[in-house]
């Protein structure tokens, strides 16, 4: 937060920043500072994105690795991984959607409350990738919408947290939430 | 238990004298020494007879599958192809009967063997071979509203078909109360619950249907095929290098080793011979593997029993083990890094450093480890007679690997037909006594230092020299050659254009992988793609032990159990 900036010259400044739709607070008095509810909102939910690892292939394995001490996901804020749907705001779909699975799928984003997003993580969720066949969907844009799709076969851990960090830019100058 | 190598091959004769007529030939197939054309009448017998004559003793069916033979000769269309193995001496019998297209039906070997019951129902759903006195003959890869065979030679590969719904189970969950009814179902009120496929514990393709007293469970139905993505389909469309990726994406947990178990059975096809370079790396890769697989499997079984630190010191290693598989094939998992008669490329300068290095930290993870569960009062809780399976049982459902291991055969591949130089390594098989959770996660351990071993005696023993067969039908010449002989120049050109050159034949190659025996039945008509690429996936067979283990049991014991079977769900549904 841009603290230090709203200090120095309350309203104007306030006034600029909320113009801008970012989240500068501005004190009005020791310890207060005054701003738009939906940035406020916007700024603890981008900090808090708790995904839905909807694994089911390759990508799911490298999604364990981005979650794992190495790379970890819990940096960004997002290391609450939550398997109900009722309990997350960010659907990462790691792996391969076949036609079998497409009804679930939809199931389960139906469930998620609103506001949501979608990663499709690797190119089989994006495209199908190679599996050019009779079973395997051909992206799950043809299912459920998606916000950002990563590329990769299975993508790098620091392109999925790459997705990560471009959606909360997102999710932060949503103008009002959704 | 143990077996031995010197065990003496079979002598049929009397199979064939008692089935005489029935018997319309005798021949082999690449790394199998006896299969015969048989009449589709006798078949159920004669598989009797193989499994229980003291002198056959061929107890364990490695795999069924369907040829459709549409281009290959006149007449009946399909093949179906049974492959029995003998643990005990060591053995591998076919059998395969003709099939018309018109009369598309066989009896059903399901009260023989149990891993049956799936095989059929997969030949079924792929080729429409229809299994007669099979209880419930239903698609299991493919969706309930599909139509069609999708592996039938005619089968378009891009016609897809939607699913508008997920099946509800409900129908074999019947099949189940008729077929076997349990004291208590009925009596009481009983819940049923659905459990996955997206579900923490199920790994997001597995789903079951469970019936439940209370937590306990009377019926479990799994439901497989949601990561069914046509590998079968694919590889007969993509010439043989290029099926290699899609090896990757069986067994995701160890891609080193299906690229390797893969193009064995080309090889074998062939008949090249790998260079020694070549099989020591496909060794040292391998046992990496193995070790990476075994860390996540016990890493992610773990972690559904609520120890959650093990996954991190488990996976901590792996990420290590990673960043050599990067260094050495360009990527940390899907790795595709075999090619038919050698390697990619010869493994980097700094390859047998950092091997070494890695030996010493992987058993510190597994210690470290250890020392958290191996004594812990709940791990041993939960794990310690849970989903207990007999030695025959497990065979009869054709477990191999560690599951098998775990109820207490020592049978491994690697010793048991010794292939890529495995006879040159001192390591011993790790096997259990009551093949229950327990056991399955701790020969996995032991494996773990085992494959150790390996890698250190492997590296010790390395030799120079090519990774690649000289043999200019597989493998592309090298710059020089390429440019500076008519030959050279050739052999690149037939190779880029056409693919490498494979003889007409049949193979059917096992691995030891990971999971277990990982076989590829391939056929080749010598065009430059496969004409039949058939894997035979280890925990497919384990996973149709799933309702055996689970039922009687709690829920959360299901979920203990499911783990320790390490069931991938890419090589599973394929």
């Amino acid at each position: 937060m841009g603290v230090d900036e709203g200090r120095t010259a309350a309203g104007v400044q306030a006034g600029k920043s909320l113009a801008r739709g970012a989240h500068v607070m501005s004190p009005v008095g020791e310890g207060v500072y005054l701003t738009r509810l939906d940035a406020v909102i916007n700024w603890a939910r981008k900090n808090s994105m708790w995904p839905l690892p909807f694994g089911t292939a390759c990508c799911a394995i490298e999604f364990m690795g981005i979650l794992s001490s190495v790379f970890d996901l819990s940096r960004f804020g997002a290391e609450v991984v939550r398997f109900s749907p009722r309990q997350s705001d960010l659907l990462i779909i790691s792996g391969t959607v076949t036609y079998k699975q497409a009804p679930i799928l939809r199931l389960i984003y139906d469930q998620m409350c609103e506001p949501k997003w979608v990663i499709a993580m690797g190119v089989c969720a994006s495209s199908g990738g190679f599996y050019d066949n009779y079973c395997t969907l051909q992206g799950i844009d043809k299912v459920i919408p998606v916000d950002y799709y990563v590329a990769g076969c299975p993508p790098r851990p620091e392109a999925v947290m790459q997705a990560l960090l471009d959606l909360q830019k997102r999710v932060e100058s949503n103008p009002a939430p959704r | 238990m143990s077996v031995s190598q010197a065990a003496a091959k079979t002598d049929f004769a009397r199979f064939e004298a008692r089935f005489g007529s029935a018997i319309l030939g005798r021949g082999r197939i690449v790394d199998v020494p006896t299969v015969f054309r048989v009449k589709r009448e006798g078949v159920v017998e004669m598989l009797r007879f193989l499994r229980d004559e003291p002198e056959l003793r061929f107890g364990m069916l490695t795999d069924l599958t369907v040829l459709d033979c549409v281009g290959l000769r006149d007449g009946d269309r399909f093949d179906v192809v049974y492959l029995l193995h003998s643990l005990t001496r060591l053995d591998r019998v076919g059998l395969r009967c003709a099939v018309p297209e018109e009369d598309c039906r066989i009896a059903s070997a399901v009260g023989l063997f149990k891993n049956a019951d799936w095989l059929e129902r997969e030949a079924w759903d792929q080729y429409g071979v229809r299994f007669e006195g099979h209880p419930n003959l239903k698609r299991i890869l493919n969706h309930k509203e599909f139509v069609g065979h999708p592996l039938r030679k005619d089968y378009d590969i891009y016609k897809g078909q939607w699913l508008s719904e997920a099946d509800d189970l409900l129908d074999e969950l019947e099949i189940r109360h008729r077929l076997d009814p349990k004291p208590g179902a009925g009596e009481r009120e009983s819940m049923v619950l659905n459990i996955g496929p997206s579900h923490p514990a199920t790994h997001g393709t597995l789903r079951s249907l469970v019936e439940l007293e209370g937590e306990t469970i009377l019926y479990a139905i799994p439901e497989i095929g949601y990561l069914h993505r046509g590998f079968e389909k694919s590889a007969e469309t993509h010439e043989w290098n290029q099926v290699i990726p899609y090896t990757d994406r069986l067994n995701y947990c160890s891609c080193l080793i299906n690229n390797v178990a893969y193009v064995r059975a080309v090889e074998s096809l062939c008949g090249i011979e790998a260079t020694d370079r070549c099989k020591f790396i496909r060794v040292i890769i391998s046992e990496l593997s193995r070790i990476m697989d075994h860390l996540v499997c016990n890493g992610a079984n773990l972690v559904d029993l609520g120890a959650l630190t093990n996954f991190w010191y488990l996976f901590n290693m792996r990420e290590k083990i990673y960043n050599l598989i990067e260094s050495l094939t360009g990527a940390r998992l899907t790795t595709s890094y075999t090619r038919v008669g050698g390697l990619w490329q010869d493994a980097t300068p700094d390859f047998e450093e950092a091997v070494r290095a890695l030996l010493k930290e992987i058993p510190k993870a597994v210690g470290d480890t250890l020392k958290l569960v191996a004594r812990n009062r709940i791990f041993l809780d939960r794990t310690v007679g849970v989903g207990k399976i007999s030695l025959e049982e497990a065979i009869s459902y054709g477990f191999t690997g560690p599951c098998l291991r775990a109820a207490g055969l020592e049978f491994d591949l690697r010793k048991a037909y010794p292939y890529d130089h495995y006879d040159l390594f001192d390591f011993e098989i790790p096997s259990g006594h009551q093949g229950d959770t327990y056991d399955r996660v701790m020969v996995r351990f032991e494996e773990i230092n085992q494959s150790c071993r390996i890698i250190e005696q492997a590296l010790r023993k390395m030799p120079g020299g090519p990774v690649n067969a000289e043999h200019p039908a597989v493998i592309i010449p090298d710059k020089p050659h390429t440019y500076g002989s008519i030959e050279g120049l050739v052999n690149h050109f037939k190779i880029i254009m056409h693919g490498v050159n494979v003889p007409a034949g049949e193979v059917y190659t096992a691995t030891e992988a990971a999971n277990g025996e990982l076989g590829f039945y391939i056929v080749s008509d010598r065009e430059m793609k496969p004409y039949k690429c058939r894997c035979r996936a280890p925990c497919f067979h384990l996973y149709s032990a799933f309702p055996r283990l689970a039922e009687g049991g709690l829920i959360a014991d299901a979920i203990a159990i499911l783990g320790s079977l390490n069931v991938v769900a890419g090589e599973l549904d394929r």
